[in-house]
């Protein structure tokens, strides 16, 4: 067969479009068809719902389905994490039974990694996975987990041997959150949002056949799971915007995507809406104000840099390049964005900025934005974390030594108490 | 291309960044800079002959290579990085630029191939003793006077201006103000009535001048007083290439802050270790990344012609300025005592920095400048 070309995949997909897309068929009935026919997710095997394209034809194929307007596979929310991670570590077991609902969207998943007393230093999980008989019981305390109260799976990093050091006792499973074990409460933020949810394990229970990789293994899984956040960070709000069109399946795409979006609907105001800041200057009468100019230049001009620097890393990788420094500096400048953008429309909003909800600017989204970007340095990777990244993957400087990482886990020093 | 380079032109930066480094030591670049005419004219010419440098974005009609901005942008670049001690900026991004806009063909025909040769080393006067860079601040005149023009008045911050065998000079006609009355006129270096005199820089590896100009002959290049848009433009274009001349410094100085915090051991450890010190690095890096990322942006605009230019290459400049003096500042720190040393080469980058961050306007004045057309506009671009 000859090699596939930007012409042959593009002829390919359309004539497939063509003869299959139908609007009136329901969700998940058209989905199940996208994984059979492997036009859904391209990029994956073929033994795995996919065509074994190189990534780098995606764009052709998403072109396609836009040019027709076929819906595609549920691309939004920690599914595709866990696609992901199942992919790269899991079983025949786990794809065979987990897969084709992740792309149809009939299951949801919840990422359990953080803890209260861990964050940052994420390998220092203290949730137990204890084995009994031949299954494991999970015991401890989960937090900031996105859509846990909606997720019938999660994605549950666990310590199953203390007397090793901190990364090399760590199991990774894949729980049912369906189970008395589980028990999910809101986390409320300090704006007021409650987008993200403690999980609470009293004697949950994994199945064997649920663990990924061996014992130990865990902290290896959990590193492709991040790798796969940090990158579909980017793309967050390009699949989140529905299609307008008429037609049973759009109309389910978009109840979707709406259940889907909803526990992140002030992120836009968490990245500091620089989009908002010339038309607020001008209404407030302040665009000749020159100290306010050059405050919005400032701003404009990172958001600008910033974008054609996530531009630079994705041409490189379009074009099979390998990725230079341009490509791990987006979270870190995201913060700067985000905190410059806050003082900018502080100082437009003026005495109104004190005010909020009705009584604020633009019905409250101005308040929003001030006490929501402080999530920005914390989300995903705090800016320090990002700097460490920087620092040692890109930079090659050397680790800070460490104290914790060739000692028994169960030696290494806890938060004291009220920490 | 405005977010990747061509294979091509990577290549063409690579095997520029070798010559480059081979020919212009730090021990070349203090001996360079201790001289009044700041550049070796003999070295220079063999470099250039050597790398084609001058000819690189005059059209070939005009005995050049044909290149664009892209190009030009990665000459300069190049140049920053290695801090290269040659009349370039002044001939080949001001001189040229400005007779490609406004000359006439016959004057293209007549000047240009000797500029992209290198037998002419041409400079652009046009700021004055006040310190604007904009059209609106020329105050030196030029009356008729036969079929020339005399040309009365001074101007500063001449690039190269001491040494120059071509002197592109802006000048308006008498009681005109503002864009009005703008024209270019030409005339070479050593002229009855010209004194030009070496101005003690604080940068020694940029030479400025002071000419100035009494009842001075010249001839017009280009439409009499149409000076004010090819001005415009070429200042635009000066601002971008000068932008990539300072990522290519900035790059340089982080490197090196880079590979001194590596090799040095304090307290028992790689200075590299510590997380103050890598935090700052990171910073450092993102600061020249986020400016590398505007400065080929712009370039490629200047070749896609982008009608959004003047606010990009204002954005450019800015982000430029800010992020190398901001990386010379941590490189010194970075350096501790012995960057403030002369025998250290931080200086000789921290110095271009400061020079580059105020020549063709500072940060604030290209803010405000971008301003002036986003804020008209209501949105950003």
């Amino acid at each position: 067969m000859s090699e596939p070309t930007e012409d042959s995949v593009r002829a390919e997909v359309r004539a497939w479009l063509e003869a299959n897309w139908n609007p009136d068929l329901g969700l998940v009935e058209w989905r199940n068809q996208l994984a059979d026919s492997g036009w859904g997710v391209p990029h994956w095997p073929k033994q795995w719902y996919g065509r074994d394209l190189p990534v780098a034809f995606n764009t052709v194929v998403d072109e396609e389905f836009q040019r027709i307007g076929a819906v595609g596979v549920a691309k939004a929310g920690i599914r595709t994490l866990a696609a992901a991670t199942i992919l790269a570590h899991g079983t025949d077991f786990h794809k065979e039974k987990l897969l084709r609902r992740i792309l149809t969207g009939e299951d949801t998943w919840c990422q359990l990694f953080s803890e209260p007393g861990s964050g940052s230093d994420m390998a220092g999980a203290l949730t137990r996975a204890d084995r009994q008989g031949n299954k494991w019981v999970i015991n401890g305390q989960k937090v900031w987990t996105t859509s846990a109260h909606k997720a019938q799976w999660g994605l549950l990093l666990a310590r199953a041997n203390w007397d090793v050091p901190k990364h090399k006792g760590l199991a990774y499973f894949i729980l049912d959150m369906k189970q008395p074990g589980v028990q999910v409460h809101p986390l409320k933020q300090m704006n007021g949002h409650a987008s993200f949810n403690q999980v609470f394990f009293t004697d949950a229970i994994v199945e064997p056949e649920f663990l990924v990789s061996d014992v130990g293994d865990g902290w290896t899984v959990a590193t492709t799971t991040l790798m796969h956040e940090r990158r579909g960070a980017d793309g967050l709000r390009s699949w989140a915007t529905a299609s307008d069109r008429k037609g049973r399946i759009y109309d389910e795409e978009r109840a979707e995507i709406a259940t889907t979006m909803e526990p992140y609907k002030w992120y836009p105001q968490r990245a500091g809406r620089v989009d908002l800041v010339l038309e607020r200057a001008k209404e407030a009468g302040k665009l000749d104000d020159p100290v306010l100019r050059q405050e919005i230049a400032k701003l404009l001009i990172m958001s600008k840099s910033a974008e054609w620097t996530a531009r630079r890393a994705r041409a490189a990788q379009e074009q099979g390049r390998p990725q230079g420094p341009e490509g791990s500096l987006g979270k870190l400048v995201s913060s700067h964005v985000a905190r410059l953008a806050a003082r900018v429309h502080t100082q437009i909003a003026g005495a109104d900025a004190l005010l909020s909800g009705e009584d604020g600017p633009m019905n409250g989204l101005i308040a929003e934005i001030l006490i929501s970007v402080p999530a920005t340095s914390i989300a995903g990777g705090t800016d320090e974390i990002q700097r460490n990244i920087i620092s040692e993957r890109v930079l090659r400087m050397p680790k800070e030594p460490s104290v914790d990482t060739n000692k028994p886990f169960r030696d290494v020093p806890r938060n004291l108490a009220g920490g | 291309m405005r977010f990747s380079f061509t294979s091509e032109q990577e290549e063409f930066r690579s095997g520029l960044r070798r010559s480059l480094e081979a020919q212009s030591s730090t021990a070349e670049v203090r001996r360079l800079m201790e001289t009044d005419a700041g550049f070796d004219r003999e070295r220079w010419h063999k470099i250039n002959r050597e790398l084609g440098l001058s000819a690189i974005h005059i059209p070939e009609a005009y005995g050049g290579s044909g290149f664009g901005c892209g190009e030009l942008a990665i000459v300069l670049e190049e140049m920053g990085r290695a801090l290269l001690c040659a009349p370039y900026f002044s001939s080949v991004v001001l001189a040229a630029t400005a007779i490609m806009k406004a000359g006439t063909e016959a004057q293209k025909q007549a000047l240009l191939p000797a500029i992209a040769a290198g037998d002419t080393l041409a400079t652009l006067a046009f700021a004055e003793d006040e310190g604007r860079w904009d059209a609106a601040g020329v105050t030196l005149t030029a009356t008729p006077s036969g079929a020339a023009y005399r040309l009365e008045g001074t101007k500063s911050f001449v690039l190269d201006g001491h040494t120059a065998d071509l002197v592109v000079v802006l000048a308006r006609r008498p009681s005109s103000s503002g864009e009005d009355g703008l024209s270019f006129f030409t005339l070479p270096g050593e002229t009855p009535g010209l004194e030009r005199r070496l101005l003690k820089t604080m940068d020694p590896t940029r030479k400025l001048a002071r000419l100035h100009f009494s009842s001075v002959e010249a001839t017009l290049l280009g439409e009499l007083g149409g000076a004010s848009a090819p001005f415009a433009r070429t200042m635009q274009q000066a601002a971008i290439c000068l932008a990539n001349e300072m990522v290519g410094g900035a790059e340089k100085l982080r490197e090196a802050a880079l590979d001194y915090a590596k090799m040095r051991m304090q307290f028992g450890r790689s200075l590299a270790s510590f997380q103050t010190m890598k935090h700052k690095q990171a910073d450092m890096l993102v600061d020249v990344e986020l400016a590398k990322s505007a400065a080929y942006y712009a370039a490629a605009a200047v070749d896609e012609d982008d009608d959004d230019l003047p606010a990009i290459a204002s954005l450019a400049k800015a982000s430029a300025a800010e992020a190398y003096l901001q990386t010379a500042i941590h490189a010194i720190q970075i350096h501790g005592g012995i960057g403030f040393t002369w025998d250290n080469d931080t200086h000789l980058w921290f110095k271009r920095a400061k020079s580059s961050e105020i020549l063709f306007g500072d940060a604030v004045y290209h803010r405000e400048l971008m301003m002036q057309r986003w804020a008209q506009q209501g949105a950003a671009a």
